[in-house]
């Protein structure tokens, strides 16, 4: 697409939101300039990384190489397959994000929009760092920049409720990060010598089995981010962000960073046969195993929309990290999949959620009763993000369930598949009933007064005809597109799958 | 200009000090400030030409005093580390210069100023004098030309209390000052030589004969610098001098006076004693360890609930004293380089906090935590430059914290202590309580009626604050001046020693 060298386009993809975090700013008092900026940059962004995909299927592997940070290691970057699938998912879904959240933002009316579309780019930013880290501490060093970048989108709203919030996000997050995570990467930069990110792994016979398993549970519990119980508190809490925070960081950029780190550090430090002849992923697999079903079951009680879609991501994340403590080239591909297909499901399911509170006003599930109606689009995107969710043909989900249940068999789990389908039929009973009762439920006896309560917050879209009306168009463009997308990764998995299968394990 | 060259080290604190006759003889503050400008801004050339001319020689650089030899007379000798310090305190002075002038001219009465910046010069010479001297008693003539100096500064704050922290100071400052001079009475008794390196080659002989007035004297040294240095628990006096000296004193000795005697005390273990006597005869490893670790916690905890912004800011200073003389206390390669990193970022981001502090007390007149309130909104630069410092101190990767934080542990795993790497780790944690606690109180509360028409401090305050918060980052990422240096020094210092 772009004849660039493959070496330019990856220092492109982390200037590009960074010039955009630097130029924002200067259109404070043109808001529709300011957008532009977003927009372009997105649209920019993700024609890059997309045009690193050609390249890196055709085996190569553009390297940045930075200062010296620390002894013998440097900042440095390294574009393989995995980080890729994470790099197109998150610049691919900023587009759309971008879109919705210009939508959202001014339907909403909401405060120093500057400021939270700055942090937005820098968040891509590292979101991107982390995708293309060649070793540990780049990965460290990305990874902390978008905890500290998103904390002030978490408190966007700067009431009471968002700070107690951003005190548990940040002291959640940076509190594993800096607790576990940091004596991991520099236990196994010591034991090993080197933090790179390699092939097989870099600590083969370099630790005993003991403490692989524990030096394996520092990462697991240290990125905080890819929301294993218990340190999954940050997540919930995170919700009290604007919606479009909540869509594209705390359902795509900010957890997959988290499980993808897992993944990659599965397969690039510890090396999936080191793992697998230590027996540490014997022992730790039932963690997130117990966190998919657990976190089900909490959702299942949360009545607030955005909480149960929290709770429910909380077990979708920990379905990848299952995936990734197989420690099999099939849980490998299931959990890389997982991360693109939770991704688009997850993102449409919070746009609608986003929706319905700007055009309803409504947060609560039980308030949602005959309002497909009045919003139908919203509502068939919701069900086609939930039925992905699920893992039902025809819908992308259906993809990362099969091969994740495919690396369990190979890995001999078959506890693990059974987790994964009752876990399908927990999602049914969580996520469907919400557009079933929306669709089908009686609406409720004072339809008009539903609408007036819109009014009376002076935030729906409740029109003079006193009825509810569909969102703003460019959060419908956005909910459809993802929407469609759930679809489209149905119809044509074959480039991520191949993507993933580039993967050098051994 | 090589007859110039030659003499660099004591141009080093003649220039100071000779402007602190000067400003001492005018009455216009405007004036004593040009001059001590022109003292500060000569000084970071001569420590740089010094220690580049220790890079590319790679052999310390000797200056012998009236043309007595050493180790009759007294004896200047410049290795990697003291140019190392002696840039980084005139590097401090440097950038601290500009800022004083608005920070002094509101703080201090005009008729005060000139005495002020003779002060300041004083103290500036006076810690060079420390760093680059090769004689245990002229150290000690430094120490207290410095210290006497600082109480001043101190005293000079527009708070009656300031009198009293300066006086507290006073005391405990004396005691260790006489602690150290014991202790080097005590040397010069068994050896008959009062010059570092003649020190360290008679030491060892000596030890056969006088163990026990040797091990003494290491002992009265140790206490009498870690008063100096603010060592937990001997740190007592720091929190109110720093609380309440003005806004400049606060920023300038922060970053430089503990520092000096932090080098103080590893030249003393690692030239002086040659590692071996205080880390083999003696349990000064496990001794610092526990204090240090007591620093890093308890200090934090109390800035955690301190309601003052400097002195949050000062029991912060004790607990990241800490991290320094952990490094210390490890005695190995990693440590000690991390130890002199952190010597480094410290002063650099601690500085810059301070300045952050004072640009707001200079625009807002208060200090109290509960009344900075809203300040983010109304000083935004200023604020993030604060919060650029803050997260260094937290030791967030991309600042200067993070790489201090990283070569101290793996200090701790070359000792052989992991368990050490997380209770490291774990007190940063605290850092992120105090420091986050700032950043809700500035960012989250509304701007009080107090704050209306507070806006971002003059470009002389500013400036200097935005070009420390840089480094800040900087140093996060291109490590060559800091832990490149450090680990040199740490090399050479330990020689063949392994702990």
């Amino acid at each position: 697409m772009i004849a660039a060298q493959p070496e330019t386009l990856v220092q492109l993809a982390i200037l590009i939101p960074l010039a955009a975090a630097a130029l924002i700013p200067l259109f404070h008092r043109a808001p529709n300039l300011r957008e532009t900026v977003t927009l372009v940059s997105a649209a920019a962004l993700a024609l890059i990384v997309w045009s690193l995909y050609g390249p890196v299927m055709a085996g190569a592997r553009p390297e940045l190489n930075g200062p010296e940070m620390v002894p013998g290691i440097r900042v440095a970057l390294k574009v393989e397959p995995l980080g890729l699938v994470y790099a197109l998912v998150a610049s691919t879904l900023w587009i759309v994000n971008s879109i919705y959240s210009i939508g959202y933002m001014r339907g909403h009316d909401e405060p120093r929009q500057t400021s939270f579309y700055v942090c937005f780019a820098i968040a891509i930013a590292s979101a991107l760092a982390i995708a293309f880290a060649g070793n540990l501490v780049t990965l460290f060093l990305a990874y902390e920049v978008l905890t500290i970048s998103t904390y002030p989108l978490v408190t966007h709203k700067a009431s009471d409720e968002a700070r107690r919030s951003g005190r548990k996000y940040l002291l959640l997050l940076i509190g594993t990060s800096m607790v576990l995570l940091l004596p991991a990467i520099i236990i196994t930069a010591a034991v090993a010598g080197t933090a790179d990110f390699t092939t097989g792994g870099i600590l083969a016979g370099k630790l005993s089995p003991l403490l692989m398993t524990g030096l394996l549970a520092l990462y697991v519990f240290g990125i905080g981010k890819a929301a294993v119980m218990p340190v999954h508190f940050w997540l919930p809490a995170a919700m009290v962000a604007p919606t479009p925070v909540s869509a594209l960081l705390h359902a795509v950029a900010v957890v997959k960073a988290g499980v993808f780190s897992i993944l990659k550090v599965v397969v690039y430090i510890f090396g999936i046969d080191t793992l697998t002849n230590s027996g540490a992923v014997d022992k730790l697999i039932w963690i997130p195993a117990a966190t998919i079903l657990i976190a089900s079951l909490i959702a299942m009680t949360k009545d607030n929309l955005k909480a149960r879609l929290a709770y429910s991501t909380v077990s979708q994340l920990s379905y990848i990290v299952t995936g990734a403590l197989l420690a099999t080239s099939l849980g490998v591909i299931g959990s890389g999949m997982h991360i693109a297909m939770h991704a688009v499901g997850k993102i449409t399911l919070f746009f609608c959620a986003g929706a319905i509170y700007v055009a309803a006003h409504k947060t609560e599930v039980s308030e949602l009763t005959g309002l497909g109606r009045a919003m139908p689009i919203t509502f068939a995107a919701f069900t086609i993000g939930t039925l992905s969710i699920i893992g039902l043909p025809p819908f992308g989900g259906t993809w990362s369930k099969w091969y994740l249940a495919l690396g369990a068999i190979e890995a001999d789990k078959l506890a693990v598949v059974a987790i994964l389908m009752i876990s399908s039929l927990l999602n049914i009973a969580y996520l469907l009933p919400i557009p079933f009762r929306a669709f089908f439920g009686r609406p409720p006896a004072s339809a008009g007064a539903a609408a007036a309560h819109g009014h009376k917050h002076g935030h729906g879209h409740a029109h003079g005809d006193g009825k509810i009306h569909e969102a703003p168009t460019a959060c419908l463009i956005a909910i459809s597109a993802t929407a469609l997308g759930c679809i489209a990764l149905f119809v044509y998995p074959d480039f991520l799958l191949d993507l993933l299968k580039q993967i050098p394990l051994r | 200009m090589t007859g110039l060259d030659e003499h660099l080290p004591i141009l080093q604190i003649l220039v100071p000090l000779f402007g602190a006759i000067l400003t001492a003889f005018t009455r216009s503050g405007v004036l004593a400030w040009t001059i001590a400008a022109i003292a500060s801004a000569i000084a970071p050339f001569i420590s740089a030409g010094l220690l580049m001319r220790i890079t590319e020689t790679g052999k310390p650089i000797s200056y012998v005093m009236g043309s007595w030899a050493a180790p009759w007379g007294i004896e200047y000798r410049v290795d990697l580390l003291n140019a190392f310090v002696l840039l980084l305190i005139s590097l401090i002075g440097l950038v601290s210069i500009p800022y004083a002038r608005k920070s002094v001219a509101t703080e201090i009465d005009s008729h005060k100023q000139p005495w002020f910046y003779t002060m300041y010069l004083l103290c500036l010479s006076g810690l060079l004098g420390i760093v680059i001297t090769g004689d245990a008693f002229n150290a000690f003539v430094f120490l207290e030309i410095s210290s006497l100096a600082t109480y001043t500064l101190i005293g000079l704050g527009r708070h009656r209390r300031a009198l009293l922290s300066a006086y507290q100071y006073l005391i405990m400052g004396t005691i260790g000052a006489t602690f150290y001079i014991v202790g080097v009475g005590l040397l010069y008794l068994v050896t008959g030589t009062l010059n570092f390196v003649d020190l360290a080659a008679r030491i060892g002989p000596a030890m056969q004969e006088y163990p026990r007035p040797i091990l003494a004297a290491l002992a009265f040294m140790t206490v009498g610098i870690s008063l100096k240095l603010a060592l937990f628990p001997l740190h007592v006096w720091l929190p109110n001098a720093y609380a309440y000296a003005p806004s400049f004193a606060t920023a300038f000795l922060a970053g430089t006076a503990t520092k000096a005697a932090i080098y103080l005390l590893i030249r003393i273990y690692f030239s002086v004693f040659a590692v071996a006597i205080p880390f083999r005869q003696l349990p000064v490893t496990e001794i610092v360890l526990v204090l240090s670790l007591a620093a890093m916690f308890i200090a934090s905890f109390a800035a955690i609930f301190e309601q003052n912004a400097k002195r949050m800011l000062a029991y912060s200073s004790v607990a990241q004293i800490g991290y320094i003389t952990l490094g210390i206390a490890l005695a190995n390669k990693m440590g000690l380089a991390g130890s002199l990193v952190h010597v480094f970022n410290h002063a650099i981001m601690k500085t810059a906090l301070f300045f952050a502090l004072g640009a707001m007390a200079y625009r807002t007149g208060v200090l109290s935590l509960p009344s900075l309130s809203g300040i983010g909104r109304k000083m935004p630069v200023t604020t993030a430059a604060f919060v650029v410092a803050g997260l260094g101190l937290i030791g967030v990767p991309g600042t200067a914290g993070f790489i201090s934080k990283w070569y101290l542990a793996l200090g701790a795993i070359e000792h052989g202590w992991t368990w050490l790497v997380f209770l490291i780790v774990l007190s940063s944690l605290l850092a992120v309580i105090y420091v986050g606690r700032f950043v809700e109180i500035a960012y989250f509360r509304e701007p009080s009626a107090d704050l209306a028409g507070v806006r971002e401090p003059p470009p002389t305050m500013l400036l200097p604050l935005l070009a420390l918060a840089f480094t800040t980052v900087y140093l996060g990422f291109d490590t060559r001046l800091t832990g490149g240096i450090a680990t040199r020094i740490a090399e050479f210092l330990l020689g063949g020693f392994t702990s």
